[in-house]
């Protein structure tokens, strides 16, 4: 197999008899930022979900530093998970814990770190990503931006080695969705891997290293933003960015 | 949880508004005294003058007979105590169980659900008081050596797998209340589906179900009367022994009283978790 951290190869799912990807491929290598653009329905979201081990897949194959194959019908999904974050478009924070305990919960009973140890860590993440005040608070007093802010520190306390974002800032007021988008520029410069889904199309030309136009479950087009925005090979795909951008 | 906390000052109110509100409410208040208190005084004068009435109270209410029989109504209710006390944890512990297993996807753990099932369908079914007496006579009828005789047992059991059957059904609707995206996020931070359970859906599921558990309890404490039927000499059948001893029924009266003040506090907690919770829901916090 190849050095690239994620393989996605050739990968079909279908929810019933509604196929939403078709044969999809994606390759992605180590500090790589990869964003997925697409309309609705385009099959962004599902690939992340099947990328995390969420939703089976129907044929093909999704692998892990080559080694690791997630698609396996039998496959070690938790170990899977340890590596592979994901930040969901509606937050899902745990709404009976605290913001400490939710950032936490997973690093103690999954990595079995102790207690001390992970909360110190956790505030620390927290601080970094200007939360340190809201440690004790719970969820339900935090706004979009903040709930958000935590969601991904929470993913980022397993210290994984890819992150997916699915449609991070779609269910955010527009004066809240920059801070989250400030969240995810500090970790591309940081060198984190991420895939993410957007809609925010400034933003993903300032920070892709690489842009995916998906359509109909595929991926029609990929190249650097420079690329893609201003010399698409495809008409969809110009059709698709330009459209966006007038947005 | 916290009360809201604001950070931009103390909120503004009229005064002159503020005094308003404060009036009205003192006014309604001693409204609502005054019409409580003329209420009961004419309530008592009407039932005290009716023609009936000192038949009824010598009957129901007759101050000897109270005396007579409250000490040992008051010792054989310490009996209704303990089968509730013993009775409650018991149910809450197999109920959970069951509306786990339930709720599992383990191919192994299959005859289990399928067991659960069938534990739900059957003691749901049958009136507790028919297993009571199916259970509190017919055991001792197989006059085995290697199971207590005792009713009082007996009797108990009955209860909490009929208790059980029912509460497990709570528990259930409870888990599947909490969302399926809470379940996911925890899966997809690496937590298995136990721990995913026991760490994120248990704690949310069971806080959401405290109200109406609580009504199952107080139905479970009027419920340890069924046992009388089979011997056990608990409030209700030593309210029944004193009762056709002087063909007066106030002991009767003396059982209610006791039973009413068990479940009254529990009923007056369960209204004001009920209240809490739709607050809650209200203000969309929870």
């Amino acid at each position: 197999m190849t050095s690239a951290l994620l393989h996605v190869d050739s990968v079909h799912k279908a929810y019933g008899s509604n196929p939403v990807l078709r044969g999809i491929d994606l390759t992605v290598d180590a500090h790589e930022v990869v964003v997925l653009v697409g309309a609705s329905g385009s099959g962004k979201s599902t690939l992340l979900r099947c990328i995390n081990g969420l939703e089976t897949i129907d044929a093909g194959r999704i692998m892990l530093d080559g080694v690791l194959e997630v698609s396996a019908p039998d496959a070690d999904l938790d170990s899977v998970r340890k590596r592979v974050g994901i930040v969901f478009q509606s937050f899902n924070l745990f709404p009976h814990l605290s913001v400490l305990d939710n950032v936490t919960l997973a690093p103690r009973k999954v990595l079995r770190v102790p207690r001390a140890k992970a909360e110190f860590s956790a505030r620390e993440l927290l601080s970094r990503f200007g939360l340190g005040d809201k440690a004790e608070s719970f969820p339900d007093r935090l706004s979009g931006g903040q709930q958000q802010r935590v969601a991904i520190v929470r993913a980022l306390a397993m210290d994984p080695d890819l992150m997916l974002f699915d449609e991070i800032t779609s269910a955010l007021d527009p004066q809240l969705v920059g801070e989250v988008l400030d969240v995810v520029r500090e970790l591309s410069e940081s060198g984190m891997t991420l895939v993410m889904a957007t809609h925010e199309m400034t933003f993903a030309r300032e920070v892709a290293h690489r842009i995916c136009f998906l359509e109909a479950g595929a991926v029609l087009e990929q190249g650097p933003p420079e690329q893609m925005f201003d010399h698409p090979v495809h008409d969809r795909t110009r059709e698709f960015l330009t459209r966006s951008r007038v947005r | 949880m916290s009360v809201l906390t604001s950070d931009v000052g103390s909120p503004y109110v009229d005064p002159e508004r503020r005094d308003l509100v404060r009036r009205k409410a003192r006014r309604d208040a001693l409204v609502a005294s005054v019409s409580l208190i003329a209420f009961v005084v004419a309530a008592l004068v009407l039932i005290a003058r009716s023609p009936g009435w000192p038949t009824v109270q010598d009957l129901f209410f007759n101050a000897e007979a109270f005396k007579k029989s409250f000490p040992e109504v008051l010792s054989a209710f310490w009996l209704n105590v303990r089968i509730f006390l013993i009775a409650e944890p018991c149910i809450l512990i197999l109920a959970l169980l069951i509306a786990l297993t339930r709720g599992s996807t383990a191919p192994v753990l299959f005859p289990l659900r399928v067991l659960a099932t069938v534990f739900t369908d059957i003691f749901r079914g049958i009136p507790t008081i028919l297993l009571v007496l199916l259970l509190g006579f017919g055991v001792p009828a197989l006059n085995s050596d290697y199971i207590t005789n005792e009713p009082v047992f007996w009797g108990g059991v009955a209860l909490i797998l009929s208790y059980s059957a029912y509460v497990s059904e709570v528990f259930r609707a409870g888990i599947e209340s909490v969302h399926p995206s809470q379940r996911s996020a925890a899966r997809s931070l690496g937590l298995s589906a136990t721990q995913t359970s026991r760490y994120v859906v248990l704690p949310q599921a069971i806080r959401r179900v405290i109200p109406p558990l609580l009504n199952d309890f107080i139905s479970l404490q009027k419920d340890t009367a069924l046992v009388s039927v089979i011997g056990p000499i608990e409030a209700l059948r030593q309210a029944q022994i004193d009762s056709s001893f002087t063909f007066n029924f106030t002991p009767y009266v003396v059982a209610a009283c006791l039973f009413i003040a068990l479940t009254v506090p529990m009923t007056r907690l369960a209204d004001y978790l009920n209240r809490r919770a739709a607050d809650q829901r209200g203000h969309g916090g929870g």
